[in-house]
């Protein structure tokens, strides 16, 4: 029982990370707080939904298509909202990101209406596989499967590719990015539009076994916060591990406190955590 | 804001808005006029004292929704269960309020810039957790507050609005005055020097945690204040109403609009948010569609983007063109 419910919680912790590695891009390279991280999930499951109403297409096959439009919000919000705020005083990119959420939960309340929708049909659907004591839903399995290759994908390519290095470059120092001739602007608006895609990627995974509405993005940020502020900012790696651990800590804990509870915990591993380590577990 | 200055003092121009404020309710005789305005003023006061901690000492808070909370139910529970007068109940939820904020804040102070702001709002959603499954304060269902003939003592009022509002309005004055006050008290510079640089303010010998402490406490105490009272308006509280995250974020949205760090800002920000929010939720509100929020995230988008200084740096802008002194940044 216990092992069944730590498996799950692992394969939820994948899923997890996919959010939080989208959000700890944005953190750790622009040093922005995005609250509308989650309405971005929101966009990536609607566009899996509508895929699937209109032309009956299999949400996993929609991922690259979600992946895209989420993509192209990421960077058009850089392009036209950020990068007016970003050297602004004290919290004025919060105020940003907050109303943008705010405008694109509720433009999705009033276009689509706030009723819950699902998707039926998936050749994932309704599959399980059982090994030994453990039973597992093919849609959670494949969700933290691709999410598990897709973090490591992001991680791979902020770190072996040429333009990851840039990534990184103008994290470390904007100012000396610029000098060596990285095109800083461009670096941030990528750096959104990857935020995006793995937020939209992820929102066509959990469309599958999640009902679909627009408040649904909202507890998933929250989420990723703690995930992105555990793991320490801007490090992709501490962002997977502390996926893991907050998959772990909701499904044990749920199991033995009480549902209710969970997210509680969740967040009491994260304030005793970071009284002993003040800048997340893998934070320089 | 330094050139304003020059045109008429802070006291003055904080004066002015506060006669003004005390006005209108009186020339505008109507009854949704009158519920705006008081949402008016307790919005300001909240936002002026979450700027204490966040836009004086630079310590951004995403949690006081649990100390609005904490003061709401206090006063209920009291009332509710044991027929404590509100005012009693005020003040001890104040207290506890402050209490708490001491023993959660203080182990977070080590925490620099967004730890410790999602520290606070992991705080505020443990809190919020806890009186959603706490039996005794009957859980998710809520409070309803009993019905009692008018009167001060119990701070009912139903024939009309102004006692509430005015009731609102002396204690947002009060903390108007604190927050004045501490702006120009040396705990203020301190506050400002610790924002500026923790470092370097301990470099010349302020103690950044006590200091920080004090703004906390104090910040505390007067949101907790003003749940109290929201709660005995309302007459009705449940946990997802006062500890919630929206609502932290709402006393941050304003103060942020309408300048942070500022007297002014919380005041001109509740001025334009809580109007926008009430109305058009008494407009749109019935239709569920939203149109309410659409439009106040559009705003907040705007805002954010022509004025990143906050609503207030229109004003400062103004100020400047008349003294014909461009150039310098006014802060």
């Amino acid at each position: 029982m216990i092992l069944q419910i730590i498996v799950s919680g692992i394969l939820m912790g994948f899923v997890y990370s996919l959010v939080a590695v989208g959000l700890t891009l944005t953190w750790g390279v622009l040093d922005i707080i995005n609250f509308a991280h989650g309405e971005f999930l929101m966009m990536g499951m609607y566009s899996a939904f509508w895929m699937y109403s209109l032309f009956g297409m299999d949400p996993l096959l929609s991922i690259p298509f979600a992946m895209g439009i989420v993509f192209v919000m990421g960077y058009f919000t850089y392009r036209l909202i950020i990068k007016k705020v970003i050297n602004a005083p004290g919290l004025t990119a919060l105020l940003a990101t907050f109303g943008l959420s705010l405008l694109l939960r509720n433009l999705a309340q009033f276009i689509w209406s706030p009723n819950y929708r699902f998707i039926n049909q998936s050749i994932v659907m309704d599959k399980k596989i059982v090994l030994g004591s453990i039973t597992l839903g093919v849609p959670q399995m494949v969700a933290a499967i691709s999410s598990i290759v897709m973090t490591m994908a992001v991680f791979y390519f902020v770190e072996k590719t040429k333009t990851g290095r840039a990534i990184q470059a103008t994290a470390l120092d904007k100012n000396t990015a610029k000098l060596m001739g990285i095109h800083t602007e461009k670096i941030y608006a990528l750096t959104f539009g990857i935020s995006g895609a793995c937020v939209g990627i992820a929102g066509a995974l959990t469309a599958t076994f999640f009902p679909i509405h627009p408040e649904s993005g909202a507890l998933y940020s929250l989420l990723a916060f703690v995930i992105v502020a555990l793991g320490g900012f801007g490090n992709i790696k501490g962002a997977l591990y502390s996926a893991i651990i907050i998959g772990i800590t909701e499904a044990l804990g749920g199991f033995l406190f009480g549902t209710q509870f969970k997210y509680a915990l969740v967040f009491l591993i994260y304030l005793i955590v970071i009284q002993i380590k003040p800048k997340g577990l893998f934070g320089w | 804001m330094v050139e304003t200055k020059k045109i008429f003092s802070q006291k003055q121009v904080l004066s002015w808005m506060c006669i003004l404020i005390a006005v209108l309710p009186l020339a505008i005789p109507n009854m949704n006029f009158h519920h705006v305005m008081i949402m008016f003023v307790i919005f300001a006061a909240l936002g002026q004292s979450w700027n204490i901690i966040t836009g004086f000492a630079g310590q951004t808070s995403f949690g006081h929704a649990a100390f609005f909370g904490i003061g709401a139910y206090t006063s209920s529970v009291l009332f509710w269960k044991y027929m404590v007068s509100p005012w009693v109940g005020m003040l001890l939820g104040a207290l506890i309020a402050m209490g708490v904020a001491v023993i959660v804040s203080y182990p977070c102070f080590q925490l620099k810039g967004h730890y410790f702001a999602i520290a606070t709002l992991a705080i505020g959603e443990i809190i919020q957790q806890i009186f959603v499954s706490w039996e005794y304060v009957e859980g998710a269902t809520g409070i309803s507050l009993p019905i009692l003939p008018e009167g001060f003592l119990q701070l009912q009022f139903h024939q009309s609005k102004l006692p509430y509002f005015y009731i609102a309005y002396v204690l947002f004055v009060l903390v108007i005055v604190v927050a004045y006050g501490i702006e120009h008290s040396k705990m203020g510079y301190y506050l400002k020097a610790i924002r500026e640089s923790q470092e370097a303010g301990e470099a010349i010998g302020i103690n950044p945690t006590r200091y920080k402490l004090f703004a906390m406490m104090i910040s505390s105490f007067m949101t907790a204040i003003f749940g109290s009272l929201y709660a005995q308006y309302i007459l009705y509280i449940d946990p997802f109403m006062v500890f919630s995250l929206p609502l932290s974020m709402k006393i941050v949205l304003l103060t942020v609009l309408g300048g942070l760090g500022t007297l002014y800002g919380p005041i001109i920000g509740a001025a334009i948010l809580i109007p926008l929010s009430e109305y058009t939720r008494i407009l749109f509100g019935g239709t569920g569609k939203g149109i309410d929020l659409i439009i106040f995230g559009l705003l907040v988008v705007l805002v954010a983007c022509y004025q990143p200084k906050g609503m207030i740096g229109l004003f400062g802008g103004w100020a400047r063109k008349g003294q014909r002194t461009g150039g310098e940044k006014g802060e």
